[in-house]
């Protein structure tokens, strides 16, 4: 049986990896995702066959956890698509933080050595003890970070918690102090996993291991949010594939580790498109504070509708630049229809979308996907910017430092370096924001002081309603 | 003590790093949010480990602590693939919904 079940297991790990290979392109990835799901049931029917199992515990678990996510995901808002991915992952990191707390227990009802022999009946594989302990260690510190990192991110980006970071002096040394007590109470169960002091140290374990999840992601502000997203994603197949390690599972360790791994990836792709570390994302409390420099000279030129109007018309070539305050105002039904109407009017349209607009990675591409935008249109930051000085009009809706030009031209301002989409190249530039405020770096940007510039202020999708009412005039 | 299958599985975790990084380096961003719902949906896979915590010869506790596991897993795993399909169904070439227009 033991020999059928790998078998199965070896297949939906053969799934998952076409499975994400289909994710890279736009025409395989729904057929990709498919098979993925494929992969899923394979490996939990697989599982349901060792047998010995609590069947109705086992029934009861997956029909009341395949309700609540079945109808979160089918009741989000596109644009709530970012906190929930952060919600969904921390429970998978939960979850693995409470597979590690299972085994746990049961090393403290049958003692290491009864444990491992009751291991070793199940999978056919004899582990050392101090293995399996620090593999439940790890799951669960681990997985605990996920699950309080994730929950905090879903805060932030849903709006119920204060997006801007909070920093306090001393604050990397008591994270890190935090992190050392966890890590000795990890050291605690390993050299000895069955008395109460080990069960203290477990408990510990699970707490500290969500205050440090706590602890990593109140200091990241909103804006850096794609990476935070990325990388709790990445640690989420990590815990899983500890949680593999524990009891010796090939397929948990081999998807949790290209979780691991791809998120991973993604999160350096975040970092690079802000031309910023990794170290700095996490620990440098971005934006906390209004950041010195970037000081412009000149005005912000307002324009109203009716000026964008007329100018718009004649444009031969527009481009969209989305930001993040696009999303706010959910906006993007609008600008659709404006795309629609100004290529109707003899214009090219393109949409420029950097790597980290929005809260998470590729938040815009959705959004717009979502309004029926064809992604061909969607340009990435490379491809638009060698023809920026042709353009006739951007249009820029809610976004800012990404379009910053002091990242290209102000040594000292903190974004300096950062790849942006080149919208000041462009003959005319409006820029459609609520406000004066500055952007989540807390920068003013000099692309609103700029001569070509014209603000469009008030609400986005008030705004691009108004312009498409008055090309239908 | 055997270590060999020990070091069968650090061997397949070690290939699996690789494997992963190789997989997506190339994927353009405009899917990189479906992708990161797609793969957080394959992180679920810890449901795997939620469902042999259940096994009858445990203890009461490791059962209901297991229980659980099953619940949040599940959730990830229904939830993540679900919304990542909706998201995927979303994006169209041009002209797959209506008569393309001419640009």
């Amino acid at each position: 049986m033991s020999a059928l079940i790998n078998l199965i297991y070896i297949a939906a790990s053969i799934l998952f990896i076409f499975g994400i290979k289909m994710l890279g392109s736009a025409e395989t990835a729904r057929k990709g995702n498919q098979l993925s799901s494929v992969g899923m049931l394979l490996a939990v029917i697989a599982t349901l066959l060792y047998g010995g199992l609590s069947w109705w515990m086992v029934v009861a678990g997956v029909v009341v956890g395949g309700a609540i996510g079945a109808i979160a995901a089918s009741r989000v808002q596109m644009t709530g698509m970012p906190e929930l991915v952060a919600l969904f992952n921390g429970f998978g990191g939960i979850a693995s933080l409470l597979v590690g707390g299972a085994e746990f227990a049961k090393v403290q009802d049958l003692k290491i050595t009864g444990y491992l022999d009751a291991l070793e009946a199940q999978s056919g594989v004899a582990v050392p003890a101090w293995f399996v302990l620090v593999a439940i260690g790890l799951a669960v510190l681990i997985g605990g970070i996920t699950f309080t990192g994730s929950l905090i991110a879903y805060g932030k980006l849903s709006g119920k918690l204060d997006g801007k970071p909070t920093v306090f002096p001393g604050q990397r040394f008591v994270n890190l102090a935090v992190l050392g007590v966890a890590v000795a109470a990890m050291a605690l169960i390993v050299s000895n996993a069955d008395g109460s002091t080990a069960l203290i140290a477990g408990v510990s374990l699970v707490v500290l291991a969500m205050l440090v999840g706590v602890m990593m992601t109140i200091p990241i502000g909103g804006g850096d949010m794609p990476v935070v997203i990325s990388l709790l994603n990445s640690f989420s197949g990590v815990a899983a594939a500890m949680a593999g390690f524990i009891i010796a599972n090939n397929v948990l360790v081999v998807a949790g580790c290209l979780v691991g791994a791809s998120g991973m990836i993604l999160t350096v792709i975040m970092c690079k498109a802000m031309n910023r570390t990794l170290g700095n994302v996490l620990f440098g409390g971005f934006g906390a504070a209004s950041q010195s420099g970037g000081e412009v000279e000149g005005e912000m030129k307002a324009a109203s509708i009716e000026d964008a109007f007329y100018v718009l018309e004649a444009a031969q070539s527009v481009v969209i630049i989305p930001g993040y305050g696009m999303a706010v105002a959910q906006a993007q039904h609008a600008v659709k229809e404006l795309a629609e109407i100004l290529e109707e009017n003899g214009a090219e349209v393109r949409f420029a979308i950097h790597p980290v607009a929005g809260r998470m990675p590729g938040h815009m591409n959705v959004l717009l996907a979502e309004a029926d935008v064809p992604y061909e249109q969607l340009q990435e930051m490379d491809q638009v910017n060698p023809i920026m000085p042709t353009v006739d009009v951007a249009i820029v809706i809610g976004a800012n430092d990404v379009v910053n030009p002091a990242a290209l031209e102000d040594e000292g301002c903190p974004i300096y370096g950062m790849p942006i989409i080149l919208a000041h190249e462009a003959r005319t530039v409006y820029c459609l924001k609520r406000g004066q405020g500055a952007g989540f770096s807390g920068l003013q940007n000099s692309l609103f002081f700029r001569e070509n510039t014209r603000m469009l202020y008030g609400d986005a999708k008030a705004t691009v309603a108004g312009l498409v009412s008055e090309f239908s005039n | 003590m055997d270590y060999a299958p020990l070091l069968l599985l650090l061997f397949a975790f070690t290939l699996a790093v690789f494997l992963g990084f190789e997989l997506i380096s190339k994927v353009p961003s405009q899917l990189h949010t479906p992708l990161m719902s797609g793969s957080n949906a394959i992180s679920g896979i810890t449901i795997v480990g939620a469902l042999l915590a259940l096994s009858s010869g445990g203890s009461a506790y490791a059962q209901w602590i297991g229980f659980a596991a099953v619940v949040f897993a599940t959730i990830n795993v229904v939830g993540g693939y679900l919304v990542t399909d909706r998201m995927l169904a979303m994006f169209k070439k041009k002209g797959d919904s209506k008569g393309g227009t001419d640009a």
